[in-house]
């Protein structure tokens, strides 16, 4: 009983520490915010020239349908899937060392899950009429076909959307009300609003604790299912080399790859921003780095299994695909991403050592993002490309404006994060005050 | 639900039974020499494209003559194949749309619903023949061609998918006269742009349902084939196997 004091003693300075990015804010913050602006704005540009003068300002052409905002949808997607992976997963599993990550990670979800949306939007040829997407009552008896995999997605990314929000503001209440008491001005008035009247009684907590064990499972089993649906999309298509029944598990796992990568990216750039270094520690990044490696050797194995199983079956169409990929049109872009996404990875992390150095880590974790982005295109060009007829084969490239309307998407991301820095505590405040108490004596 | 609705709901229930369009390509027959492919343009208001766009694989084209080198120099073959859509029985464009805008007609044809289109693409690449075609960017037709518009066709807008229609706007009329004459279409009585500017006659169209008609007798014949007949698609386009090898 003798650390007790010190404990409670640390807990001013817990406030202190992790409310600082919402009290705080350096002129390098301005400057960064409005450099993100200045691209989401060509971005905007580049999107509106797009409705005005047809999609045709893409290099999409028949028979490649589909492109880089199909492909960047699929990777946004899996970018969402880091912080329900990693929270929704730590939390069931009861992993301690989850609380200084759980947070910033729901909050990628969040953000990536609105610049997912947005793809969909880039990629319809009349965004206009959108709307034809949603079931209402209209008098020409009109609804959508929910036997399209594209209405299966649209329904799962809106549940998963609505789910995900529930599931980050559920733990932020306590950490809303500490923002209402300690925060003056305009802003007191919002998070007075969202803390929806916390006051920390016993059975307040006991309520939400309650309901963050309800919603976790639930919010597991909502994820693995649209990253499911999101590989139906290419799974149940006639397309060669798409129909496949791996395709689901495969997206599942890749998208946990891609977003371990990115919490990876996050949470070394936090730290470093926001001195953070108390918090996120050395023990975290050797753990993340432990995950990351698991889903590498997974998701190889799997990719694996995919490539030999066509390479054998020798079907005419299917091994055309492959032939593009191993030494023809696409090797170049084949072969970089199979070393991003599985050589390296593998190389670097099985070692202990390198896995006690976030920097590395960060950069591994930058590595597999470039190198699954580069996947998710691999996905889609290629097989489009290598139709039956072969009098059709074409190829695929995409043109300056898709270009700038993907940088542009990747600046609104980020603003969005970097607004939400200075909006929500970006580590729990109250799980890691429990941590803090559950923690054995030093 | 309208009475009228109701009336119209009943009226293509009832009309399901009577026609079944189908086509048959005689492939010893074609030479290859796209009249098909202009006729198609004409009739159906196909936009302009132009060299740029062409090059850019952005060219429409309903009917489309494949052409296919068998053999190495100098015992070159050349094999032509005129593909369109193919109106599957189970047409694997139809499932995929989420809007209902790719469906399947009472008489069996694959039509595409041009106002309720929003531009996805799922069916153009769902479609093994790849028959499907897309505007990429608004129409547009070099003077004077706009002035030969056939006002029985709509004009698509940019972002919206098309295909071959086996001539709807024909198979329309064509079913309007005999109405009016209280009897059935005769055989040959309707026939899309392509197969009448067929100057070798290797398109034929016609309904399956009437068992006399020539394309019900042709597509018995021992030559017959689908085009990738084991994707299950039941194609509503028969081909038949050229004779000379």
């Amino acid at each position: 009983m003798t650390d007790r004091p010190t404990v409670w003693e640390e807990m001013p300075k817990i406030n202190r520490d992790l409310l600082a990015p919402l009290q705080t804010t350096t002129w390098t913050y301005f400057l960064w915010v409005g450099v993100l602006s200045c691209l989401v704005a060509a971005g905007a540009g580049a999107w509106t020239f797009q409705i005005q003068t047809g999609i045709g300002q893409t290099d999409l052409h028949h028979p490649i349908f589909w492109g880089s905002y199909i492909a960047s949808f699929v990777f946004w997607i899996g970018v969402s899937h880091s912080g329900t992976f990693i929270s929704g997963v730590l939390r069931l599993t009861n992993a301690e060392w989850r609380r200084p990550v759980t947070r910033l990670a729901e909050l990628m979800t969040v953000v990536a899950l609105l610049v997912t949306a947005l793809f969909v939007f880039y990629h319809l040829g009349r965004v206009w009429r959108f709307y034809y997407l949603i079931p209402y009552p209209n008098q020409r008896e009109l609804w959508p076909n929910f036997r399209s995999p594209l209405m299966w997605d649209a329904t799962a990314i809106f549940t998963y959307a609505t789910a995900s929000t529930i599931y980050i503001y559920l733990p932020l209440i306590p950490d809303f009300a500490l923002a209402r008491d300690r925060i003056h001005g305009w802003r007191k008035t919002v998070y007075r609003w969202l803390a929806i009247g916390w006051h920390g009684s016993q059975a307040q907590w006991r309520t939400l604790e309650m309901a963050i064990r309800i919603i976790t499972p639930l919010i597991v089993m909502v994820m693995i299912s649209v990253h499911s649906i999101v590989g139906f999309d290419f799974g149940m298509a006639l397309v060669p080399a798409w129909h496949s029944t791996i395709f689901a598990p495969y997206f599942v796992v890749g998208a946990v790859h891609s977003g371990l990568g990115m919490v990876m990216i996050g949470l070394y750039v936090l730290r470093k921003v926001y001195h953070l270094h108390n918090y996120v520690r050395t023990e975290h990044f050797e753990k993340l780095g432990k995950l990351l490696l698991v889903t590498t050797l997974l998701l190889a194995y799997m990719y694996f299994a995919e490539q030999l199983t066509v390479w054998y079956g020798k079907v005419p169409d299917h091994i055309a695909v492959q032939h593009s990929l191993l030494y023809g049109a696409y090797a170049v872009p084949f072969w970089f991403m199979v070393s991003c996404i599985y050589v390296i990875p593998l190389l670097t992390l099985v070692w202990p050592r390198f896995r006690q150095w976030p920097v590395g880590l960060m950069i591994v974790g930058l590595i597999i993002n470039i190198g699954m982005y580069i996947e998710r295109m691999l996905i889609i060009v290629p097989p489009l490309a290598h139709p039956r007829l072969s009098f059709q084969w074409d190829e695929y490239f995409p043109s300056l404006i898709e270009f700038v309307i993907l940088v542009g998407t990747l600046a609104l991301a980020l603003l969005l994060y970097s607004l939400a820095v200075k909006f929500v505590p970006v580590i729990s405040i109250w799980e890691e005050k429990l941590g803090k108490k559950h923690a054995p004596k030093r | 639900m309208s009475q009228d609705l109701q009336a119209t709901k009943e009226y293509s229930t009832k009309a399901a039974s009577s026609y079944k369009w189908e086509m048959v390509v005689d492939l010893d027959r074609c030479s290859g020499c796209e009249a098909c492919v202009v006729a198609c343009h004409a009739e159906n208001n196909i936009r302009i494209s132009g060299e740029k766009e062409a090059s850019e694989g952005r060219a429409i084209n309903w009917i489309r003559i494949e052409r296919y080198w068998e053999g190495d120099y100098p015992d070159v073959k050349v094999k032509f194949l005129p593909v369109m859509c193919q109106h599957c029985d189970d047409a694997p464009c139809e499932p995929v749309c989420p809007v209902y805008a790719s469906y399947h007609t009472p008489e069996g044809l694959n039509a595409q619903v041009y106002n309720r289109c929003i531009g996805v693409r799922y069916c153009g690449n769902n479609c093994p023949y790849v028959a499907r075609q897309f505007n990429w960017f608004d129409p547009h037709w070099d003077e004077p061609l706009a002035d030969q518009l056939n006002p029985d066709v709509s004009v698509r807008s940019g972002g919206v998918m098309e295909k071959c229609t086996f001539c709807v706007q024909r198979i329309r009329s064509g079913k309007e006269v005999a109405h009016k004459e209280g009897r059935r279409v005769r055989d040959g009585e309707i026939t899309p742009a392509c197969v009448q500017s067929c100057p070798t006659a290797a398109l034929i169209f016609g309904d399956r349902n009437d068992p006399d008609s020539r394309v019900s007798h042709l597509t018995k014949s021992r030559r017959g084939f689908h085009l990738m007949e084991s994707l299950g698609t039941h194609p509503a386009v028969t081909y038949l196997r050229r004779l000379s090898e």
